[in-house]
């Protein structure tokens, strides 16, 4: 069927309406996904067309959301358990960590986890401190566990629809900023994308620009402009943190020999230092110069638009990591 | 309620004396270096954990914390491979991988112990909405310490099962200390089920109902009163249940149990629940105590031999150590 532009929020929305219709033991449950219709609309519609028993409103009370989904997947059913946003999923990390990544293992195999854990992280509307977290990769350590992080209408469809079908735990981790972004999608319920593969989305010989969900827009947008320049740079979109692919950046560092690593969180212990170790453990011999890292500063992010902004990464500091190793 | 024939009374007794000489041997093999991590023993706790499983249905289901040895065999675990487990070998209930505080049987709907106070609790509630969504008949009996109370994931689970109306039986047992600080210490509640107070009375009667307080060291009031509340659980939702029993043992081996006296320990091993139901056998039935010993050889010959099989079992192998952590 042809592609339609679509926004992350349809995609998002018409992936869980198509799970929900392919299998009755799918059903979401978290705040505000019933009556209010999602906090972010990604639900909205849901309650009257599925009914009250598979669009569960809960309580404000994230340590059982999320374990109870753990429960409920150990039995049988297919949770989609919403954390309306990351910052939250500090509140439900032992569910998280201890249960949903573990009770296959520490069992033996005896359980499986269908389930997926969707929320959504990000900065920069001027929410403080407490309410703008990008701490993927914190979730990323754990085994047991995937997490997805789309950055495109086409990649959030595909891989919603992925995660559902998957008998493994997922954290999917949407951007709050990014939901209006359009792009076309295919339509019809066979789109599911693989688990666990990323995705060249802009081709160049001159530097690999490694990122994932808000990365992807700052470093298209950065490679654009660097284009003007004559630097022609490679945007590899990881998709998923677990399991983490990084075959395509080692392909791509073969004929560029440099990398720069964007990501919203924090600058330490972040995506950016796993993906510079392994590209020195693997290609030692390729390498040209330090690998960059571009990530937010090493603080808690502040309310005042100018210093948050100040805080984020941005397709300026982007091209000036670019520029250092080129 | 009428209490069960005679051949299920022997069985609850045969139950208890197997976790007793269980613990006993584990606490043994603990010394010997031959059971590493922590050990917590149910030793003083048998009859509300005997008690308690003897009243649900092979449809039913169990999860409980980390003193779970005796729950696992009241559910009818294999001796021999909750043994195995506790010496680490891949013959064990978890394959080696979980240890003391892990046992599960999928099949007898023995959904673990876990580690983590409260962390089981909503996945208690989870279980029991899958039952609830699938239309089935099952009850979620879920065990927890008078510790457990005061922790978040108490709260949120229960409220939870309540505005729901899961068919949870939430059961406390209250052996008195969360470690070592005892429930007036930890609690503002001291009669702990009164916290069920806090989830009911919702439109329509909706909500926790709060069951009653047991004497946790008579298993057969257990019975009875467990019994009526899986009954309630499975036509009206979730209620609240307290056993009040006593762990003759350390929180953990190695506890130097600074904050009770040795008196109040020996008050009740002299009124303990083997002892006490042992009594209680033999007044009510004439000529038992020969039957009774031999249960208690039985019992020592089987955890003889569970404790053979598990150290002529092989250990986990490398494949073991990277396998199911996830679905490939």
């Amino acid at each position: 069927m042809a592609d339609r532009p679509i926004t992350i929020r349809e995609a998002l929305s018409s992936a869980l309406r198509e799970e929900m219709h392919r299998d009755e033991r799918v059903f979401i449950m978290g705040e505000e996904v019933g009556v209010w219709g999602g906090t972010y609309a990604v639900t909205r519609g849901f309650l009257d067309e599925f009914g009250a028993k598979r669009v569960r409103d809960t309580p404000i009370s994230e340590m059982v959301i999320a374990g109870a989904a753990v429960g409920a997947a150990m039995a049988g059913l297919r949770p989609i358990a919403e954390l309306m946003t990351i910052n939250f999923a500090f509140v439900a990390m032992d569910a998280i960590v201890n249960h949903m990544a573990k009770v296959r293992y520490m069992f033996n195999g005896q359980f499986t986890v269908p389930m997926v854990l969707r929320t959504t992280s990000g900065g920069g509307k001027q929410l403080g401190a407490t309410h703008s977290h990008a701490p993927e990769p914190i979730f990323a350590h754990f085994p047991g566990m995937y997490v997805a992080v789309p950055g495109t209408a086409y990649d959030a469809k595909g891989m919603l629809k992925a995660a559902i079908r998957d008998d493994n735990p997922v954290m999917f981790i949407e951007h709050s900023t990014m939901l209006q972004r359009r792009a076309p999608v295919p339509e019809g319920d066979d789109f599911v994308l693989p688990i666990g593969k990323s995705d060249i989305k802009r081709a160049g010989d001159d530097v690999t620009i490694v990122t994932y969900q808000k990365g992807l827009e700052w470093s298209l947008e950065a490679a654009e402009e660097l284009a003007k320049d004559g630097i022609e740079a490679e945007v590899i979109d990881l998709r998923w943190l677990r399991p983490l692919d990084l075959e395509p950046v080692f392909e791509s560092f073969k004929k560029t020999n440099r990398c720069v690593v964007v990501e919203e969180s924090l600058p330490m212990f972040n995506v950016g230092s796993e993906v510079a170790a392994q590209l020195q453990n693997e290609m030692f011999d390729y390498m040209d110069a330090p690998v960059k890292r571009v990530a937010a500063m090493d603080v808690p992010l502040p309310y005042a638009d100018n210093i948050e902004k100040m805080a984020l990464p941005s397709p300026e500091k982007i091209i000036a990591a670019v520029k250092e190793v080129i | 309620m009428a209490l069960p024939k005679k051949d299920i009374l022997l069985e609850w007794y045969r139950q208890m004396v197997l976790i007793r000489r269980f613990e006993e041997r584990c606490a043994e093999l603990y010394q010997r270096g031959l059971i590493g991590g922590f050990l917590h023993l149910y030793i003083g706790q048998e009859a509300t954990g005997v008690g308690a499983v003897a009243a649900l249905g092979e449809q039913d289901h169990v999860i409980t914390a980390y003193r779970d040895h005796g729950l696992a065999l009241a559910r009818g675990l294999d001796v021999n491979a909750v043994m195995a487990e506790m010496l680490g070998r891949r013959t064990g209930v978890s394959g080696g991988k979980g240890g003391s505080m892990h046992l599960a049987d999928r099949d007898l709907h023995m959904w673990g112990g876990y580690g983590i106070v409260g962390g089981h609790l909503p996945l208690a509630a989870g279980i029991a909405l899958k039952i609830q969504y699938m239309e089935e008949d099952g009850v979620v009996l879920a065990f927890m310490g008078d510790g457990a109370t005061n922790i978040g994931y108490f709260h949120e689970a229960l409220n939870l099962s309540a505005v729901w109306e899961l068919p949870v039986v939430w059961l406390i047992e209250n052996n008195q200390y969360g470690m070592g600080t005892s429930v007036e210490r930890a609690s503002g509640a001291t009669e702990l089920v009164q916290k069920a107070m806090a989830y009911c009375c919702g439109p329509n009667g909706r909500g926790m109902k709060k069951g009653p307080r047991l004497d946790g060291m008579d298993v057969a009031e257990v019975y009875e009163g467990i019994s009526e509340a899986v009954e309630h659980a499975r036509k009206h939702g979730p209620i609240l249940v307290e056993s009040l029993t006593y762990r003759l043992e350390g929180h953990s081996m190695g506890d130097p149990q600074r904050y009770r006296t040795k008196e109040e320990v020996e008050s009740f091993v002299e009124n303990g629940p083997i002892g006490r139901f042992r009594s209680f056998l033999c007044d009510k039935y004439k000529d038992i105590e020969s039957t009774l010993d031999k249960i208690d050889d039985d019992m020592l010959k089987t955890i003889d031999d569970a404790v053979e099989f598990a150290e002529n079992s092989e250990v986990p192998t490398e494949e073991d150590l990277i396998s199911h952590v996830y679905v490939e």
